[in-house]
């Protein structure tokens, strides 16, 4: 089986970006990938774009744009691990041989406010049961139960990735926020306040994949793309992002980022104790704490204890999200797990300033959301 | 006139049920009903009446009106288990969630949602603490 490194990664910022179109943004992030790969037209010979409300053949109009066409162009939707998803499909195809070098990109403007999904039935709104942020209040209640997680917990987290997040150029928010404000701010639905809650959002990101053999004389260390997995919900779990109506009365139900990140370690032949650096869906500051027991960074109900131990702060034994996560840089759904991977490969080159995780060599991206989908990445130098 | 927000989730007598399935290979129940058992894929689940309580396993309220929705706000959404060992995704009829506790006997209720375009009394079903009820 051949083996898949990353050449080149590009990145247009995430945030709010008035007057320049999906298009746009999908057009600076994967130039600047493909000229970090030194890879030109006919150097590619096929394109995953992950979007999920780009809208019919964005990745066509973005590289219509570059006059880069010809190759089959897939978009992907995995909702928020669509750019995980055309991560895996493309790891794949490179390791059966099929391709060689292969364009991964994710582009995304959201719309404003409570994301409203077509994922749901119009009664389920109308029924006020289609209100995202109270499933992810409830799974946070359930946390505080199970976990010992508290309020000041939650909003430690905020305080944390924010501050991660104030020396990210790509990031929303680059300014710090203490724990007084973040619980300052209005109750969204207990326990979460607003600003525990990450902000839809808008940018792109892209990621150059090739044949290990093939990686060019670039001055660039070749990051190794050591597992790349998607998975989807097993049925039972009555808070899982599948959002069902019901479930069992069962809690041995393994949730779908357990699975990937089951699967992705055992791709890569690696387990949690061999990471140095996490990029980790923190949709909200619940959901952080929820990833590090899913992923195996603590024994379920250990995530308060992990947070309290200071280790995933960075200068901790396993610093996570330190480019500020989602809470920082806001979540366009398409575009999100590739800027994780953009991260990591940074980290991992050593090329992140006083955002550095020192010494990292091996890398976890996680993300997970509606479907449900959970796509984890394992990379490695 | 008095509509259901949805037919074939719930029934609107005194009292009133919610209306799961429940799979003869499996034994598992379902809310809503299914055509296909989702923990065994048999098809033809039976249709049944689920219990009317249950005990509370969690709760929160929402306080800004989500996309698509023209009920009062701030409303109580929560999670109870039933008799038939299964969680259900339900409004809760109290939007205090300091009103409530972990276990808490929870009871089946049938509640007004809005008005809508037509004049219609839109409603839904909702649990509501069986001290209150």
């Amino acid at each position: 089986m051949k083996r898949v490194v990353i050449t080149g990664v590009g990145m247009h910022p995430f945030g709010r970006f008035e007057g320049v179109s999906t298009t746009d943004m999908g057009v600076q992030a994967v130039r600047a990938a493909l000229k970090q790969a030194e890879v030109g037209r006919g150097g590619f010979q096929a394109a995953f774009c992950g979007t999920a409300y780009g809208g019919v053949a964005t990745g066509h109009k973005v590289l219509s744009r570059l006059g880069m066409t010809g190759m089959p162009i897939v978009d992907v939707e995995a909702g928020c691990a669509s750019g995980g998803a055309a991560l895996m499909l493309a790891a794949g195809a490179i390791r059966a041989g099929q391709y060689d070098t292969v364009l991964v990109f994710g582009t995304e403007k959201m719309p404003k406010g409570i994301i409203r999904s077509t994922f749901f039935e119009p009664w389920q709104e109308e029924a006020g049961l289609a209100a995202t942020p109270a499933f992810f209040g409830l799974r946070a209640h359930r946390l505080s139960i199970n976990s010992g997680v508290t309020k000041a917990h939650l909003a430690q987290v905020v305080v944390k990735n924010r501050r991660h997040g104030s020396s990210n150029p790509d990031a929303m928010y680059q300014k710090e926020i203490s724990a007084e404000e973040v619980l300052a701010s209005r109750v969204v639905c207990e326990p979460l306040h607003l600003f525990m809650l990450c902000s839809p959002n808008e940018g792109a990101a892209a990621v150059v994949l090739t044949r290990d053999d093939l990686a060019g004389p670039s001055g660039l260390v070749p990051i190794n793309l050591a597992g790349a997995v998607l998975r989807s919900h097993l049925p039972g779990a009555v808070l899982s992002e599948s959002t069902p109506l019901s479930g069992l009365v069962d809690d041995s139900v393994p949730s779908p980022s357990t699975l990937a990140a089951t699967a992705a370690f055992a791709e890569a032949g690696l387990g949690p104790d061999d990471l140095d650096v996490v990029e980790c869906q923190d949709t909200d500051a619940a959901r952080e704490l929820l990833s590090y027991e899913e992923l195996g960074l603590c024994e379920p109900g250990g995530s308060a204890a992990l947070l309290e131990s200071g280790a995933t702060a960075m200068g901790g034994r396993l610093p996570v999200n330190p480019s500020g996560g989602l809470l920082s840089k806001g979540e366009p759904l398409g575009a999100s797990a590739l800027g994780q991977v953009v991260e990591l490969v940074r980290q991992l080159r050593g090329e992140c300033g006083a955002r550095q995780v020192d010494g990292a060599r091996v890398a976890l991206s996680h993300t997970v959301g509606r479907g449900a989908n959970a796509g984890v990445v394992v990379l490695t130098r | 006139m008095r509509v259901m927000v949805k037919e074939g989730l719930f029934t609107d007598g005194a009292p009133p049920a919610l209306l799961g399935s429940r799979c003869d290979a499996c034994g598992a129940h379902h809310f809503p009903r299914h055509d296909t058992c989702p923990y065994c894929s048999t098809e033809d689940p039976v249709p049944v009446e689920l219990s009317r309580t249950g005990e509370l396993w969690s709760w929160t309220a929402v306080t800004a009106p989500p996309p698509g929705y023209a009920g009062e706000t701030p409303y109580g959404v929560g999670v109870v288990e039933l008799p038939e060992g299964i969680r259900v995704i339900s409004r809760l009829t109290e939007s205090d969630p300091a009103q409530l506790s972990l276990g808490c006997p929870m009871e089946l209720q049938v509640v007004p949602l809005h008005t809508d375009a037509d004049g219609n009394d839109v409603i839904t079903f909702a649990f509501a603490p069986r001290s209150a009820s």
